[in-house]
């Protein structure tokens, strides 16, 4: 069984609406690609913290800091 | 033009591949910009040049024989069937035909074959990248016309066509080139790096890969925005903008126009721009994530992520797009590292896996997401499936993309042309350029100080 049921083309194009694959499952993949989203800013937030956390905590007495500035 | 609707329809016809013509010269000036960028400052002149000059190239060589490449083989030859070359068919390709000129008869031919070659430019312009800052530039345009007018054409001929061999026993289904263009240049880029070996000092002597910085990250990133850009046009270049069932003469009935693919099989501009930014976007996000927010994997994942989708855009939903982008985005990016580290594979721009790993995986995704439907609107095709979409990806990244490439270059190699001594790489490949550059500014730094000396003096 073709994935979009259309076994060939041999159709009137007036009849014929959708043909992607896996019709019917299209709320599922909205709920996936939701997921998929909201994925995406758990892990960038997380990577984002971590990597302010170790510029911070590698330059306590300041002095990298004033060499970026210094480079404008 | 039998009448004015046929008229409208063909001029039409003609005005829309012209305009993915102009738009898809961005996808040369994108490759240009990102390769420069990429390349360290005393590489600068060579690695625009290299690059520059396919487009004389490949167009000379594809109207010489490139053109007609596509009409003669679609059989393979003697693939199908038993067949030999196409000489009916590729009547009209031939650089003599009057087709091939100023004809008030045939208002398609040229803009179809520059569509064309314009991929033909993006395939050598894909290798390019990959080896610059050692490559000699004539032995890289010998390999730029073999990938541009050649191999990638026979690619097309065989799984990009209409009668193609590998559309009819396959069920090859390759809508917006995964395979055609990507997959072939990809593992031409690589077929030529195993023989041309890494930059100097790329490896340190454990064997680890050193990270060699773009010289400007922004011009890499503009380069890659304008590629973005030009892939519209190559997208829209890809269909048929408007077709009457009639005129297709396959399984059709009715009376409905519509625009299709390149098999002639329907399909919408809505849909591929639905699939294009969503598959854009799904590799943004994938590469964002898998590379910790490096921006040069940033957006090459995106354009991977179309690339990876592309052999089945005309058919996915959108969100199918980009998870299918999504994941080929993380496949490439692992295999990319893996492949460097294991094999001491030097790909300065990530092309191999961007093009190359992103055609084969998207065409062996394709063949599953797609199983079953029809390949094409004739009788008699060969329905798209995972088998025959693994064995599309074979051909296409190995056989006609890495095989070539490896044989020309060693024969290059054993010639003495394909790479530059170690001298010139180290001081760079625009030795000549940067020496009279020298020269010329010493001169003229001399010459206005003279000048001042003089007109001080002359105060005194």
């Amino acid at each position: 069984m073709p994935t979009n049921g259309m076994e060939s083309w041999a159709v009137d194009l007036n009849d014929v609406a959708a043909i992607y694959p896996f019709q019917g499952s299209e709320f599922i993949l909205y709920i996936a690609g939701l997921a998929f989203w909201l994925y995406w800013h758990v892990m960038q937030l997380r990577h984002e913290a971590a990597e302010v956390e170790r510029e911070t905590a590698a330059d306590s007495d300041g002095s990298h800091t004033k060499a970026w500035i210094e480079k404008y | 033009m039998g009448s004015n609707i046929e008229a409208i329809t063909t001029i039409f016809t003609e005005f829309y591949y012209w305009v993915t013509v102009v738009f898809m010269f961005l996808i040369h000036v994108g490759f240009c910009m990102y390769e420069v960028g990429a390349s360290r400052r005393r590489n600068h002149m060579h690695t625009l040049m290299k690059n520059t000059m396919i487009i004389p190239l490949v167009t000379v060589t594809f109207f010489f024989f490139g053109w007609w490449i596509y009409f003669a083989f679609p059989n393979g030859p003697w693939i199908f069937e038993g067949k030999g070359l196409d000489y009916a068919a590729a009547t009209g390709a031939r650089p003599w035909d009057p087709a091939m000129g100023t004809n008030i008869a045939d208002r398609i031919n040229g803009v179809f074959w520059a569509a064309f070659l314009l991929f033909s430019w993006t395939a050598a312009s894909i290798v390019s990248g990959a080896v610059i800052e050692r490559i000699r530039s004539g032995a890289f345009w010998i390999l730029a016309i073999l990938v541009g007018s050649v191999t990638w054409v026979i690619g097309a001929s065989w799984g990009w066509h209409p009668d193609g061999w590998m559309v009819k026993l396959l069920g090859y289904h390759d809508a917006y080139a995964s395979g055609v263009i990507h997959a072939i240049a990809g593992g031409f880029a690589l077929g030529i790096l195993v023989v041309l070996g890494p930059r100097l000092g790329k490896f340190r002597p454990d064997g680890t890969p050193r990270d060699i910085p773009p010289h400007n990250p922004w011009m890499v990133t503009l380069g890659l925005f304008m590629i973005y850009t030009g892939f519209w046009g190559f997208y829209a270049a890809c269909n048929v903008p408007i077709i009457a069932p009639e005129v297709i003469d396959g399984q059709i009935t009715g009376t409905t126009w519509t625009a299709t693919n390149i098999y002639l099989a329907p399909t919408t501009l809505s849909a591929i721009t639905f699939n294009f930014l969503m598959s854009l976007s799904g590799g943004l996000m994938a590469a964002y994530v898998v590379s910790k927010g490096d921006a040069f994997w940033t957006y090459s994942g995106g354009l991977a992520g179309i690339i990876t989708a592309s052999a089945g855009n005309d058919l996915y939903h959108p969100i199918q797009a980009m998870f299918i982008a999504a994941f080929g985005v993380y496949c490439i990016y692992k295999l990319h590292h893996w492949v460097e580290r294991k094999f001491k594979i030097d790909d300065a721009v990530g092309a191999v896996a961007v093009h190359g790993y992103a055609g084969f995986i998207g065409l062996v995704i394709a063949g599953f997401v797609l199983w079953g439907q029809p390949s094409s609107p004739y009788e008699g095709y060969a329905a798209i499936n995972p088998i025959g979409m693994f064995i599309g990806a074979i051909i296409m990244f190995f056989v006609l993309g890495f095989l070539p490439a490896y044989i020309c270059a060693r024969i290059l190699n054993a010639l003495g042309v394909l790479r530059v001594p170690r001298k010139v790489e180290l001081e760079g490949l625009d030795f000549d350029n940067n020496e009279a550059y020298q020269v010329a500014v010493a001169e003229v730094i001399a010459s206005e100080k003279a000048m001042v000396s003089e007109m001080t003096a002359g105060q005194k």
